[in-house]
């Protein structure tokens, strides 16, 4: 039934997908992969969760602060939050992801250095905080100065890329739900990040994750932090309104 | 220190079998993993568990390279009295982790 | 414009370099003398023993594995030790389990690690001394856009 419904997709899309016909990455996986997802026992995510949830309550840096010295207890403080983000941030004059916002706050508030991309801490916090709107509608920030991020990040989507001259959307819009090689190709809905890759056998961020997809199509990734990530996650987390969150989710 | 998610029931009724299941946060290394100079990255796996029932082991296992990482077991036990039940998990130093939870049973 | 054949085999080859680099694998034999080994030369039964994992598996790094032995789990009357064997890994052998009659039922579950499309055998060793055995083929499929 699946596997025709995924057939059927592939050759009714003929352009992005329509609103009614977006679906997470989530319902391309096997079953087995799915359990170990929506089994918070056995989906390791969680892990990253309890070490959140302990790293929330340590202190760091000249501050002597923990984020729970702000913001309190995370499940109520944070609810909703990473459903709003990428959002803009007034002061950097930037919009910033769930990772630089953690950032933000060490830098601004704790007195502490930023965590480097992909730092198991700072995925644990972000994983934390990202479990608070789980179940939750994808809801962008309505800052007016993130449509100049969306804009650009749906070109940098649009672009072709890297020695095989391929854009994001060649394979997410034009080909998902069809396969690469024997892998079903999404749409590209980042609404469970950070994920526990099979592949990584370790949590990562969206922009491993992209990173993945530009060494894919022979292009030099951006470096980690750049501001064309962030773009693109604007893009696509505005693409995916109203898609419920899944953090933390588990992706072959 | 060791992340882990232990699932042990608080309360069952005599002689229910109850499930129980652990989570490790672990890399399990295997140590045939290249690194880009060509050496490889020596091995670091959790090399054993083991159950404990009111002290008495209930369970071993024996991991080897070829468990997955962040290493996940469920099992089964036969609750037909309060006690504790414990879950020890040895590493590649040596050290053992332990994970304890009282059950009632009545 | 569609997604050449071409291209997908050549956003495939991320994976190769792997392939390259790979320890020297397990075989069929190295499989067969850690089965011997465990089974000490005496013969073994097919059944009493399942296992389950799926056919065809997304990602090799993590295949769920369940493996049950019909058994009533009593002092008489049990299951002393499952052994479970892989014929490709770089290692034959994947997991054992030594349970006591205390867990009243036999049946295990984990997630194990499968380099490639192969046989896997399990082995339960029962308190009587008869050794019963199951094995099945799984079918790893690569995911796609693997980090080089």
């Amino acid at each position: 039934m699946k596997r025709g419904g995924v057939a059927a997709l592939a050759v009714l899309l003929t352009g992005p997908a329509q609103a009614d016909e977006r679906r997470s990455g989530f319902d391309y996986m096997g079953p087995e992969t799915q359990l170990m997802q929506t089994d918070d026992m056995a989906n390791p995510g969680m892990l990253a969760v309890q070490a959140g949830m302990r790293l929330w309550q340590e202190t760091a840096g000249d501050a002597e602060r923990s984020c729970e010295s702000c913001h309190g207890d995370a499940e109520k403080s944070m609810r909703g939050v990473a459903a709003r983000y990428p959002a803009y941030d007034a002061t950097a004059q930037s919009a910033v992801d769930v990772a630089g916002r953690v950032n933000l706050c060490r830098t601004r508030h704790q007195g502490a250095e930023p965590l480097p991309q992909e730092d198991a801490d700072l995925l644990a916090l972000v994983s934390l905080i990202g479990l608070q709107s789980r179940g939750l509608p994808v809801m962008p920030d309505p800052d007016p100065q993130m449509s100049q991020w969306r804009s650009r990040g749906a070109d940098l989507f649009d672009r072709r890329m890297g020695q095989l001259n391929l854009s994001c959307a060649q394979c997410h819009d034009d080909n998902a739900g069809g396969h690469l090689g024997s892998a079903p190709i999404p749409q590209a809905h980042p609404t469970g990040y950070p994920i526990y890759r099979l592949e990584w056998q370790e949590m990562g961020s969206l922009q491993r994750r992209l990173r993945g997809c530009l060494s894919g199509v022979r292009s030099d990734p951006w470096p980690y932090g750049s501001d064309a990530y962030v773009a693109i996650e604007a893009y696509l987390m505005q693409r995916a309104a109203g898609m419920p969150m899944e953090t933390p989710a588990v992706r072959p | 220190m060791t992340d882990a998610l232990v699932n042990i029931p608080e309360t069952a009724t005599p002689g229910e079998i109850i499930e129980i299941k652990l989570l490790i946060s672990h890399p399990m290394e295997t140590g045939f993993r290249p690194r880009s100079d060509g050496s490889l990255v020596p091995r670091d796996i959790i090399t054993s568990v083991r159950c404990l029932y009111g002290g008495e082991t209930v369970l071993e296992v024996d991991l080897n390279p070829a468990i997955s990482a962040n290493p996940f077991l469920v099992f089964h036990l036969r609750a037909d009295r309060s006690d504790e039940i414990a879950l020890e998990w040895t590493d590649w130093g040596g050290v053992v982790h332990r994970e304890a939870r009282q059950i009632t049973v009545a | 414009m569609t997604l050449t054949r071409r291209a997908a085999i050549a956003i495939g080859l991320g994976a190769p370099l792997v392939l390259l680099t790979r320890p020297a694998l397990a075989s069929p034999e190295t499989m067969n003398a850690a089965i011997a080994e465990f089974t000490d030369g005496r013969s073994v039964q097919e059944g009493r023993i399942t296992l389950d994992i799926p056919v065809l598996v997304e990602n090799g790094n993590s295949v769920p594995m369940t493996v049950e032995v019909d058994s009533p789990m009593t002092p008489e009357d049990h299951v002393t030790e499952i052994a479970v064997f892989n014929e490709r890994n770089p290692l034959p052998d994947v997991v054992r389990f030594r349970p006591s009659p205390a867990l009243g039922l036999a049946r295990f579950q984990t997630r194990i690690r499968l380099g490639d499309t192969q046989k896997i055998t399990a082995i339960a060793r029962l308190s009587d001394g008869t050794l019963w055995s199951a094995a099945m083929t799984v079918i790893v499929t690569a995911p796609a856009c693997i980090e080089s």
